[in-house]
């Protein structure tokens, strides 16, 4: 599992990585309580917003990692937002998107960077 | 000094911070905005318990007990028929008809009591003083509320003479040798009471308070959706110096005698306006509104009367989630022509959501009216 500066993570399973927020970035957000997720099969650029949370307190936003294409979403958070407080590594992941290139993933940070980027 | 303002902490800063709370700067303070609980855990409980809330940032000001007819002039409620014990909700108006702040107003036995905003309550002191003499801005005293329909049983193991108090009662009571200012009021639309208490008892009051299993402490966070289900309006968002009370929807505190035709009619800043808008309906209105689905409409979203219309008929005063309600839920200022069953869009994002409109409170209120 790899980590951005934005506290998402990414799982690669071939061309094809799976996103979601960390416990870190769950926790700040708070009780999320609507998610609107992109639509199947857009081309997303790298930094394109395409997912929106809400929270009790604000909304927030989820940018694409890397140029690709959006092959699934995860319609459970659309009818149980609050999946991302409970499980944001597991069932809470927002969507999948499949990428030219996959050693671009290497960039990202290890947990251990990550830990250390969010001062644990 | 460099200029670098630090923000002002609150008498129970370090009691906020064992108990977890999570702090934002507001208004000048460093405020609690949420505990363990988090956001909704709070909401949730206050509603059904009782939560304790640390309001310390607000204004509190003594006025002279014959300062009732000066005060008047500022503000378009009855003071000088005010009786002792009791308190009023009212708002400093302006010129053109709009809002400086709004308040609360008790009359107490040396005076007036007066607990005002704390973002305005430096320019409310000013306003003040500027009209009456003998303004006293009370320094040392904390400000508490506890909110939720279990606060009466909570505070009455404390003080068992406010469980005989009603809404908007405001009384002085012993607690341990020190006297406590406690009015039966608060701005969760819950029943509750806010109690002015020594700074150097107030961290062993709010201990007291959250030993007992019905009291958790709760923040800024869910006081703002507590206020907001309840269709309480927020100064700065509803109401402001370009909003009018009547458009804010607030015209039920201005009391007969004040209005036309009244003992002392007018009288205050902006009358001619406001009295006007009684009469013949503001341009603008309030309206309480229900997004179909689940994403909210925040402060700012444009309100429009058809999914296609080039120009909004308003825009949202506050918005957010309701979790009493589970849904979205918001306030906004709309054209006054709009009629109350009308569908209206939303913009969010460049979408046009539709939005129903309703009647407020989103909660019904849960204030003690009668004294049994």
């Amino acid at each position: 599992m790899k980590f951005t500066e934005d506290h998402e993570w990414l799982l690669a399973d071939g061309d094809t990585i799976t996103v979601g927020i960390t416990p870190h970035a769950s926790e700040q957000l708070g009780d999320v309580v609507f998610v609107e997720l992109p639509e199947l099969e857009t081309q997303v650029a790298k930094g394109d917003e395409i997912v929106v949370i809400e929270s009790v307190k604000a909304a927030s936003d989820i940018t694409a990692p890397l140029d690709g294409e959006i092959v699934e979403v995860n319609d459970a958070l659309v009818d149980n937002p609050a999946l991302v407080n409970e499980d944001p590594t597991g069932e809470a992941w927002f969507f999948k998107i499949k990428v030219e290139d996959p050693s671009a993933l290497d960039a990202f940070m290890t947990e251990d960077e990550y830990k250390d980027h969010i001062g644990e | 000094m460099d200029g670098v303002c630090n923000p002002k902490a609150l008498p129970l800063a370090a009691l906020h911070e064992e108990l977890g709370a999570k702090f934002v700067p507001f208004a000048g303070w460093s405020m609690p905005v949420q505990y363990g609980l988090g956001v909704m855990g709070e909401h949730n409980w206050t509603r059904e318990n009782a939560g304790l809330f640390d309001v310390s940032h607000m204004g509190q000001v003594m006025l002279p007990a014959t300062a009732d007819a000066a005060l008047e002039a500022l503000v378009p409620v009855d003071v000088i028929g005010l009786a002792e014990g009791r308190q009023r909700y009212g708002y400093f108006t302006n010129a053109s008809g709009g809002v400086l702040d709004d308040l609360m107003i008790a009359r107490v036995p040396d005076g007036l009591f007066l607990v005002v905003n704390a973002a305005c309550r430096d320019a409310d002191i000013a306003h003040l003083r500027a009209h009456i003499d003998g303004v006293e801005e009370i320094e040392g005293r904390a400000l508490l509320a506890l909110q939720g329909p279990k606060a009466e049983g909570a505070l009455s193991v404390l003080i068992p003479a406010v469980a005989d108090m009603r809404f908007m009662d405001s009384q002085r009571h012993d607690w341990n040798g020190v006297e406590l200012w406690i009015s039966r009021s608060g701005y969760t639309g819950e029943d509750g009471f806010e109690i002015s208490v020594p700074d150097i008892v107030a961290e062993d009051f709010a201990r007291t308070l959250l030993a007992d299993e019905r009291v958790q402490p709760i923040g800024l966070g869910a006081r703002d959706s507590l206020r907001l289900e309840a269709g309480l309006p927020l100064y700065g968002q509803e109401m402001s110096e370009e909003i009018s009370p009547i458009e804010a929807g607030q015209a039920w505190a201005i009391t007969k005698v004040r209005r036309a035709g009244g003992d002392r009619a007018g009288g205050f800043p902006g009358a001619d306006t406001i009295l006007n808008q009684i009469a013949n309906g503001p341009v603008r209105r309030r309206a309480g509104l229900l997004p179909e689905g689940r994403a909210p409409m925040r402060t700012g979203v444009e309100i429009f009367d058809s999914p296609d219309a080039t120009t909004p008929i308003g825009i949202v005063t506050s918005g957010g989630f309701g979790p009493t309600l589970g849904a979205p839920i918001a306030l906004a200022l709309i054209d006054a022509a709009t009629p109350p069953d009308a569908p209206l869009w939303g913009e969010v994002r460049g979408k046009r959501l539709p939005v129903t409109q309703t009647t407020l409170p989103f909660t019904p209120n849960g204030y003690k009216r009668s004294s049994k």
